[in-house]
């Protein structure tokens, strides 16, 4: 657990970047700072591992005073990400990797087997090792950052925007793998970051901060969008705030009706004999699992993969409402269609039954 | 040539005085460089101050720093210390910006990294901060190694044998062969040590050779 108290950062000139700043990181929890540039979101995350020193107030982690410990020894203990990933130049991917472990005087056998262990872990090809960081894409760099923050394990990690120098879909692959490894790992993460969307998909809970360093809220996503404090939570939220929150509301039973479906490969005739006079019918492979949408009226011999309709999205048995809501508005058909934890079909879903399921939940219910 | 080849030994033991003339000094003015360089990138405050200072020193005449040396230093007008001194002074000149210029160049997001790794300020400046800086300090280095064996050779006034005695020497005699053969020395000397730094710098920095991904 990292707590702030009443902590207040003056830079020489006067700038109040942090404003009596009191909050608490909990254990293996991501807590993400979000606000406007210049909020002193840096400078928040810096004072935690003292490459900042605050002017005032206190910052312990796990009930010690950081201001008692030495700064090196500390910051071995603490995984640092940054925006460009930081790497150093001049050294191999593995040797990146392998700096802290060397530093806290790990055998170097033992470090290089622990860099190509987090090199797979991060996704990365063990081939990349021996090269130098400017033989990498953005993306694959950014992962050397978070391999080469976790590589000592350390149980606490500060991450300054790592995500927000590669373009969107790498973003969003990083995200989930970052997502996925912190599944596995729960380690307690501050993340920085000025992208709303990224704070909300990312923490357990979140910090809105304006500038001057002052706390807005701080609250599970679900409460901040269902119940922001003020305007500048608000505006700052952006719109479509009913809609975004049903993302955090888990989908309760929903009324799944039986899908009938084709397979891949069936004739035309079939699949029109199955759609029993409905426009569309749904095509799974053998394994049921959902393909696409075929419109046999329109279609003739075999339906193949070029046939379907893949606009709709796919959501999973009890998955989020906005999941399911937006199945069913994506499909072709109108209806939603709902998979298991497999990929499996399970049946599929009306808009008009998720609204019913949304209505009936008590208002400003957060989950 | 004919003369050339009939004093061959003699060239080179001229050549071989002057490498060690420029070399020295261009070694032990880097080693002195490094931490004024650091100081002018570390304290601020220092940067202009050391910068301009050192960089004043560039322009003592030559032949006025040999002369003075002895008197400064107590030694022998004949000393080849003289020479060692004042080119080290010259080699300062040029590689305390050099350092500090190249010391800059790191990126901060580099330094940054490595703060926050928990690596001391020690072991930063030798492990990431002067391995990176090696490029720009090379190319300093360069400058002052063809400088170093230019300003050798006026050191031949004060009748320090290298290859300038060859200039004083055909001069005297009006004799233009050993005012050649000097000549293209200097410049087959000067271009050695230019590409052993080249390469000794290459060497030095395997990670800016490689196929940069796009
Ligand atoms: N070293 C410094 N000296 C003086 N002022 C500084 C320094 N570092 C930051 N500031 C100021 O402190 C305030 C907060 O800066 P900080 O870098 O913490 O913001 P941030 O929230 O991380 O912004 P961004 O989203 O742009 O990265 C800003 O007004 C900034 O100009
Ligand atoms: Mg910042």
């Amino acid at each position: 657990m990292i707590s702030f108290t009443d902590v207040t950062k003056v830079y020489p000139g006067g700038t109040t970047a942090v404003g009596g700043l009191s909050l608490t990181a909990p254990t293996g929890k991501i807590t993400v700072l979000v606000g406007p540039s210049g909020c002193g979101k840096t400078t928040s995350l810096r004072m935690i591992n003292r490459m900042i020193e605050p002017t005032s107030g206190t910052i312990e982690i796990d009930g010690r005073d950081t201001s008692t410990l030495n700064p090196n020894e500390l910051r071995r203990g603490i995984g640092y990400v940054i925006q460009s990933g930081g790497l150093f130049p001049h050294r191999t991917i593995l040797d990146n990797i392998a700096t802290v472990p060397l530093l806290l005087g790990w055998d170097k056998a033992k470090a290089r087997t622990r860099a190509h262990e987090l090199l797979e872990r991060v996704g990365l090809d063990p081939i990349l090792g021996k090269r130098y960081p400017n033989q990498l894409s953005g993306g694959q760099q950014q992962r050397v950052g978070v391999a080469r923050a976790l590589a000592a394990d350390p149980p606490v990690m500060l991450m300054d925007e790592p995500f927000s120098a590669v373009d969107p879909v790498v973003r969003e692959q990083l995200q989930d793998e970052f997502l996925r490894l912190q599944g596995e790992l729960d380690k307690t993460i501050v993340f920085v970051t000025h992208d709303i969307d990224e704070a909300m998909k990312l923490g357990d809970q979140v910090a809105v901060l304006r500038v001057g360093g002052i706390l807005a809220q701080l609250a599970t996503p679900a409460k901040l969008l269902a119940d922001p404090h003020d305007d500048f939570v608000a505006d700052f939220l952006g719109r479509d705030r009913g809609y975004r929150g049903l993302a955090f509301a888990e989908a309760p039973e929903l009324p799944l009706r039986d899908e009938p479906v084709v397979l891949l490969g069936s004739t035309v005739a079939q699949a029109a004999e199955i759609a029993a006079g409905d426009q569309w019918v749904l095509v799974v492979d053998d394994a049921r699992a959902p393909l696409g949408w075929a419109e046999p009226d329109r279609l003739s011999g075999l339906i193949d993969r070029d046939h379907l309709h893949r606009g709709g999205t796919v959501a999973r048995v009890g998955g989020s409402l906005r999941a399911a809501l937006d199945a069913a508005l994506s499909a072709p058909s109108r209806r939603g269609v709902l998979v298991d934890e497999d990929g499996r079909l399970v049946g599929t879903v009306r808009a008009q039954d998720v609204l019913s399921a949304i209505e009936r939940r008590p208002a400003g219910a957060v989950a | 040539m004919k003369w050339f080849l009939g004093h061959l030994d003699q060239v080179w033991q001229l050549m071989l005085n002057h490498a060690v003339l420029a070399l020295i000094p261009l070694v032990v003015g880097l080693l002195l460089a490094i931490p004024l360089g650091w100081l002018a990138t570390r304290y601020r405050v220092l940067y202009s101050p050391l910068i301009a200072g050192t960089g004043l020193l560039y322009t003592i005449p030559s032949l006025a720093l040999f002369i003075l040396m002895p008197l400064v230093l107590g030694t022998g007008i004949l000393d080849p210390v003289n020479v060692v001194v004042a080119l080290t002074i010259y080699t300062i000149a040029l590689l305390v910006r050099t350092v500090a210029d190249g010391l800059g160049s790191v990126p901060d997001d580099v330094v940054q990294a490595a703060t926050a790794m928990g690596i001391g300020r020690g072991r930063r400046f030798w492990s990431v901060e002067l391995p990176l800086a090696v490029p720009v300090i090379a190319a300093g280095l360069r400058v002052a190694a063809v400088s170093n064996v230019s300003i050798v050779s006026v050191a031949a006034l004060l009748g320090i044998p290298q290859l300038g005695s060859l200039f004083t020497d055909g001069f005297a005699r009006n004799f233009l062969d050993p005012i050649a053969v000097g000549i293209l020395a200097c410049m087959v000397l000067a271009l050695a040590m230019d590409l052993a730094i080249l390469w000794i710098s290459r060497a030095a920095t395997p990670w800016l050779r490689t196929r940069v991904a796009t």
